[in-house]
């Protein structure tokens, strides 16, 4: 690959060949790619891009990948909506939400999987495999059948139904773990060390995650190659906010972008799970691991591997963090749906109820142009609001009936 | 009396590829000591400048991360597994 340099630790900056691994050998940091840019500079362009594919590999010469065809259902160049009710409701100028629930099995990681599943097959595995809170799982599994890997997902046993199901059905290996999200990881990191398998988020990790960086690349290419003001992300392991972060400034540097961008990048977490959060707000450089205890089940990572690159990005970019209740999150869902009809799974429950809040606080401006990412489709947690949304009447098949459900005058609106 | 030490795969060249190393029970502290005194190398490894872990240095005691337990003075009593294990991420 012309366009990938080296794998480079983020902590130690200790390079590495490209190769199936995701930590330092010295100081076990993350690592991550790096680029020649200049390469890609000399060839990209936005009409090279705009003659792409509408998915995520019309950004193929800022991804890691070499293989053509890459693995591809579709993943990406998903709407970005704007959102003017909302922004109203919320007492915001111009909100847009990128909506990813969209997507193949509809979250964003699709994205990621694509990527991850391409370089898999460049490297010659033939098993896919990862730990998930579900969107991952659902993710790995149809990309594995569509590329015709075996795959072994594993996640935790009391994971929605409809997210074990929708893995399920694609015929791989599900793997129900009595235990939280971070004793799934644990295992599957150890296993990863003992089989020859293309864990996406564990030794395929380094190339998985540049797949979020075309969150920002469509982002931008939407708003008409312009970055937004501000962004709002949801935070689980941190890495799909430093991601956007880092897509936002690699247009720039690729010229694609006309203006150094200066996106400032606030992060959204749910008070159950906020370690991140409590770290930002408590003004301290340690983020201390939690027990998670939300409904934002896709955001319940307790000891987030990224999180300290997420807290760098939010601190120096001048965004903020929030961190909201069940119950915020879940009104957060209906507000979306009522204004936008957009429905969002829980943690997107989170990003919009953190919106809400640093609009409230002033942290997110009137005069700012704001982009909140919608990672996954509220069928994915029905639960969640099945209790509180249903029919608004249950009547007789007649007239008289209807009549005296419904107000007249609100018929006639 | 011992105690098991798991050796995750990036630091199985340490420990003569070996998989587990067994130890005399102890603190963590104590017991990763006597690791490095077994096979040299894991203290620089595992331990920053400053004398503590290194921030992506997971250590489990018993299947619970020592940061919910006493952190380097967490007690390995006779039976009981460390697992050393990278950081890893979300999904």
């Amino acid at each position: 690959m012309a366009q990938v340099q080296a794998l480079r630790c983020r902590e130690c900056a200790r390079e590495y060949d490209v190769a199936p691994i995701f930590t330092c050998e010295w100081c076990f940091g993350p690592l991550e790619v790096t680029y020649d840019y200049d390469h890609i500079r000399a060839s990209i362009s936005r009409e090279t891009i705009a003659a792409g594919p509408l998915s995520i590999w019309r950004y193929a010469d800022l991804l890691p990948v070499d293989r053509n065809p890459a693995v591809d259902l579709g993943a990406g160049f998903t709407p970005l909506v704007r959102a003017d009710r909302l922004a109203a409701e919320l007492g915001l100028g111009e909100v847009w939400i990128k909506n990813d629930t969209t997507n193949p099995t509809n979250s964003f990681k699709d994205r990621v999987t694509a990527v991850a599943l391409s370089k898999a097959l460049e490297f010659g595995f033939k098993v896919a495999a990862c730990a998930s809170t579900g969107n991952l799982a659902n993710a790995v599994a149809a990309h594995a059948a569509h590329a015709g890997l075996r795959s072994f997902v594993f996640v935790p046993a009391n994971l929605e139904q409809g997210k074990i199901v929708t893995t399920a059905v694609y015929g791989g290996n599900v793997v129900a773990i009595d235990g939280n999200y971070d004793d799934v990881n644990r295992l599957c990191a150890e296993l990863a060390g003992t089989y020859p398998w293309a864990f996406v988020n564990v030794n395929l990790r380094t190339f998985y995650a540049e797949g979020s960086k075309t969150l920002a690349y469509e982002t931008a290419e939407q708003l008409g190659w312009q970055a937004p003001d501000h962004v709002v992300v949801p935070v689980a392991s941190g890495s799909l906010l430093t991601k956007i972060r880092k897509g936002f400034d690699e247009l720039h540097t690729v010229g694609l972008l006309d203006e150094a961008p200066s996106v400032r990048v606030s992060g959204a977490q749910a008070l159950g799970c906020s370690p991140v959060a409590t770290a930002w707000l408590g003004e301290s450089d340690t983020i201390k691991p939690v027990k998670p205890d939300t409904i934002a089940k896709s955001l319940a990572i307790g000891n987030p591997a990224d999180g300290y690159f997420a807290l760098d990005a939010v601190r120096n970019s001048g965004g903020g963090f929030a961190a909201v209740t069940d119950d915020e999150i879940v009104g957060a869902i209906r507000l979306l749906a009522r204004t936008e009809g957009i429905f969002a799974e829980t943690a997107g429950g989170v990003t919009v109820a953190t919106l809400a809040k640093l609009a409230g606080d002033g942290v997110i401006r009137k005069d700012e142009r704001v982009v909140v990412y919608i990672t996954g489709h509220g069928l994915k947690t029905l639960d969640a609001v099945a209790g509180q949304v249903g029919p608004t009447a249950t009547i007789s098949p007649t007239l008289d009936a209807f009549h005296a459900a419904f107000d007249a005058d609100d018929l006639l609106a | 009396m011992t105690v098991t030490v798991r050796i995750p795969t990036q630091l199985r060249e340490l420990s003569g590829t070996a998989a587990e190393v067994e130890l005399a029970p102890g603190t963590l502290a104590e017991v990763l000591a006597a690791l490095d005194a077994a096979h040299p190398g894991f203290q620089a490894r595992l331990f920053g400048d400053d004398g503590e872990l290194r921030r992506f240095v997971n250590v489990f005691v018993a299947d619970e991360d020592i940061r919910f337990l006493d952190g380097l003075a967490t007690d390995v009593a006779d039976g009981a597994t460390v697992s050393i294990v990278p950081a890893v991420a979300g999904g």
